[in-house]
């Protein structure tokens, strides 16, 4: 399936794009993650330490082993800090 | 119920009078506005605040749906500003109108303590060092248990 993976504040910049198409077979978050972690060094830099980030899968906030069925769209960012 | 989010600054004083002169049938109007901080010893030039377009206006409309349920509200507004702000600028407001006083007291504090964390917003600080991310506060999220 190809998805839409973005990458918002620190996260963003640690990786260098805000946005990227993928064409990947990862059933859930967790083997999205690890594709990208073996990918290159600034991926693995982003994505060491999975506390510090939170994962939206179709704009819905939800959690690393939510599975990726029917996904369009992945975002990964790190606690939010609005108002 | 009116969702804005939204680069150019808002007239609090405006947005306020015109939420509350539109619920005669409500007896309670709530307002919050949160603002950057001006204090000399922070030494902050600016603040930018990133958004995910599209989630946050969702994220927004379900928060202020549930505040609007639990609290049997007459209307409920949220306004938050995303780019570039100088200290002293007005980040965000709330508005909720119910029949009390107490439900749109406690309808305006869970919109504010959701959207805090809820809400896909990050803001980062510039000094004369560069910038920093703001980091979440765990208060922040204690804050949520209460709900």
């Amino acid at each position: 399936m190809t998805l839409d993976v973005l990458y918002f504040a620190w996260v963003r910049e640690r990786i260098g794009l805000p946005k990227e198409k993928l064409e990947t077979g990862a059933a859930t978050v967790m083997d999205l993650v690890e594709e990208l972690r073996a990918r290159e060094e600034r991926y693995a830099l982003a994505f060491s330490d999975l506390s510090a980030l939170r994962v939206a899968v179709d704009q819905e906030l939800t959690d690393f082993d939510a599975p990726l069925n029917g996904a369009r769209e992945v975002a990964f960012f790190p606690p939010m800090t609005g108002g | 119920m009116r969702i804005l989010v939204q680069e150019a600054p808002f007239d609090f004083g405006a947005e306020a009078q015109a939420f509350a002169s539109g619920h005669k049938d409500m007896g309670a109007v709530v307002t919050f506005t949160g603002i950057v901080r001006d204090l000399p010893e922070d030494d902050l030039d600016r603040m930018v605040i990133e958004h995910y377009p599209g989630m946050t206006e969702k994220a927004l409309e379900k928060i202020a749906e549930e505040a609007t349920m639990r609290w049997g509200l007459g209307d409920a507004l949220v306004i938050h500003r995303y780019g570039t702000l100088r200290p002293g600028d007005m980040i965000m407001m709330v508005a909720t109108a119910a029949p009390h006083r107490v439900d749109a007291f406690e309808a305006a504090e869970f919109l504010m303590d959701y959207l805090k964390s809820r809400a896909p917003f990050w803001k980062q600080e510039f000094t004369a060092d560069g910038g920093a991310w703001v980091a979440a506060k765990d208060a922040d999220e204690d804050a949520l248990k209460r709900w």
